[in-house]
């Protein structure tokens, strides 16, 4: 186990390069920060000089990657054209978007897997159909309509919550972004958990604990549902990556101003500092997620064994 | 009279019809007795025997008629949870594939604890040790160091030893082996069947063996009932009927056995297929791939025809049968 983990821990090492310089680029590709600086008018020209040799614009794209990683391995993620240090940022964004992503985990959690498993249970009954459609209507509609209908009918509307969450962010308020965000995934994860249940049902050692004289319940809860999870556990673990870099919508539409806020703003702004920090960051959580997800399954699942 | 299955009608409602899985069995087992139940797949011996433990899946199966007689009450007319503490407490079931049979992410000690913390209200330490004992009782050596163990960590013996070891946990009165040997080496399975046979004798208990393996049978069996397409073709005491078989299908399977004498012959196989569950023949199901069929047995439905105090034969011509041999 120790051996696998270092070796997956190295395997990220090229990956963690990989992304960062490829993000590098793009935002490179982008066009020139500095003319988004001076808003709608042509930059001074001697500001422009001055600004690039500031932020180090003036060499060459390799060599300010080199420089930016390097100042990364030291906690440094630079400075945005505003004067304000990214880290700054982070520590601000980050607790936003993990409170937010904490939120939809759980919704995925309490009733992505309850509905899997009524419906699994249930199959072919009319309960099973109607989750089903419903699912599909879910992962349909993009996230944006939801978000936006949902915020104008309960917010505007009906005034149950506010529309717009408070720069705080404190937690009731990110209920209803915390189920827009989760949506599509959780419609996932009621499909993947009745596919996994419908399937586990007929299983030999279903059949075994049955034949045991277990009661109901303790069928399902122990022998059918610890086997049927272990597909949709993984697929929850790797998901946190997702909608922690996949906020921008949803913070966009309840005015969150967490990372995936910072995020568009710093494309918006083409502030290649900030843009790059937070994606570096992203990518660690990702490739951290799925570690942790490679891991448990080997806790979940006993016959499988790293070496 | 342990268990006396009377009249039972088994039908599972499928898209392309009604198939007849069971139509009609009867069979008892007393105490401390051993009931072989042979026949080829599909001929329903399964299936009753799933009846019989209350663990047919309903629907597509339906129980469409009979009784199950066991110590005096009729198993089909309890309900769910009297029925259900009939199960693991009373009569036991081991199945053909332990390795799927046993649940794969819970330790085998848990899951023979299980047993003594549903039934019996034990604590799960008490349990432990007695999953320990068990596993003590069937022979697997280093019990204690193996007990968290879980199933794929053990060999195929080891783990049919495991599942006799969860049937027998509570010393019920009454354990169904469904083809307990059939996936297990050679060499294996006889030290399994001679275990089954052991503990079977120490507890009294009545045993249903389901198996088409006829040289199982020969060793530990007491009588042997023969299925084909639901029904019983031969009821007898297991000697009489490896002498002189009163029904063609049997006679079939008894010279389909490869024999070291017949080295360099061909082998003996019954004729054609066996019977669509869905379309039974009408008269003898047998019919088709009898070599002794005459036209009565394409009308009528041969009865149980009483062959002498303990042996039955579903054959028109039992009695050319068993003459003929």
């Amino acid at each position: 186990m120790g051996r696998y983990v270092i070796r997956r821990l190295l395997q990220m090492i090229p990956v963690f390069f990989g992304t960062t310089l490829l993000i590098f680029l793009m935002v490179n590709v982008m066009g020139d920060p500095v003319a988004g600086l001076c808003g709608d008018r042509q930059c001074d020209p001697a500001t422009a000089a001055r600004l690039r040799a500031e932020f180090g614009l003036d060499k060459p794209v390799w060599q300010q990657y080199l420089t930016y990683m390097g100042n990364v391995f030291t906690g440094n993620f630079g400075t945005a054209f505003n004067g304000q240090k990214v880290t700054e940022l982070m520590a601000t964004a980050f607790p936003i978007t993990i409170r937010l992503t904490v939120v939809a985990i759980v919704f995925e959690i309490v009733i992505g897997i309850s509905l899997g498993v009524v419906t699994g249970l249930q199959r072919g009954r009319p309960v099973d159909t109607g989750v089903l459609v419903l699912t599909l209507v879910v992962i349909s509609v993009p996230t944006f309509v939801t978000g936006l209908l949902l915020q104008l009918l309960l917010g505007v509307k009906w005034g149950v919550i506010s529309p717009s969450v408070s720069s705080e962010a404190p937690l009731d308020e990110l209920i209803l972004p915390g189920l827009v965000l989760a949506s599509v995934s959780l419609a996932y994860v009621t499909r993947l958990t009745r596919t996994s249940i419908a399937e586990n049902t007929r299983a030999d050692y279903v059949r075994t604990a049955v034949a045991k004289g277990l009661p109901r319940r303790r069928v399902v809860v122990r022998h059918l549902l610890r086997n049927s999870l272990i597909p949709v556990i993984t697929f929850i673990g790797t998901d946190v990556g997702a909608l922690m870099g996949g906020a921008i919508v949803t913070e966009r539409i309840f005015n969150i101003h967490g990372v995936g806020y910072q995020l568009y703003q710093g494309i918006l702004r083409q502030n290649t500092q900030t843009v790059v920090g937070f994606v570096t960051v992203l990518v660690l959580v990702f490739l951290a997620a799925n570690l942790i997800v490679d891991l448990l399954y080997a806790v979940l699942d006993p016959r499988i064994r790293y070496a | 009279m342990l268990l006396e299955v009377r009249d039972l009608h088994v039908e599972f409602h499928t898209r392309d019809g009604v198939a007849k899985a069971v139509n009609g069995v009867n069979y008892s087992v007393a105490e401390g007795e051993t009931l072989a139940v042979l026949g080829e797949s599909g001929s329903g011996k399964s299936v009753t025997a799933q009846a019989i433990m209350g663990i047919l899946d309903t629907p597509p199966g339906r129980i469409s008629g009979g009784e199950i007689l066991f110590k005096d009450r009729d198993l089909l007319k309890l309900g769910a949870d009297e029925r259900r503490t009939v199960r693991g407490r009373e009569m036991a079931m081991i199945f053909q594939d332990a390795l799927s049979s046993l649940n794969p992410v819970l330790s085998v000690g848990d899951q023979l604890g299980e047993m003594f913390v549903v039934h019996r209200g034990m604590s799960r330490k008490d349990a432990r040790a007695k999953a320990v004992e068990l596993m003590d009782r069937v022979r697997i050596p280093a019990a204690r160091e193996r007990v968290g163990d879980f199933p794929h960590q053990f060999s195929g013996g080891m783990r049919q030893r495991i599942m006799i070891a969860m049937a027998m946990a509570l010393e019920p009165s009454l354990i169904i082996a469904d083809e307990p040997t059939t996936a297990l080496d050679v060499t294996v399975q006889a030290q399994v069947m001679d275990l089954l046979a052991e503990l079977q004798r120490e507890l009294d208990m009545g045993l249903i063996l389901i198996t088409h393996d006829l040289g199982v049978v020969a060793d530990v069996a007491d009588k042997i009932a023969v299925m084909y397409a639901g029904r019983i073709v031969e009821t007898s005491p297991v000697h009489a009927i490896y002498e002189a078989p009163a029904h063609p299908y049997t006679k079939g399977l008894l010279r389909s056995i490869p024999r070291l004498d017949q080295k360099g012959q061909e082998l003996y196989a019954i004729k054609g297929l066996p019977p669509n569950l869905l379309h039974i023949p009408p008269g003898c199901a047998f019919h088709p791939r009898c070599p002794q069929a005459r036209e009565v047995c394409r009308t009528d439905v041969p009865p149980l025809y009483t062959v002498d105090a303990e042996r039955r034969s579903a054959c028109h011509f039992w009695k050319e049968t068993l003459d003929e041999r």
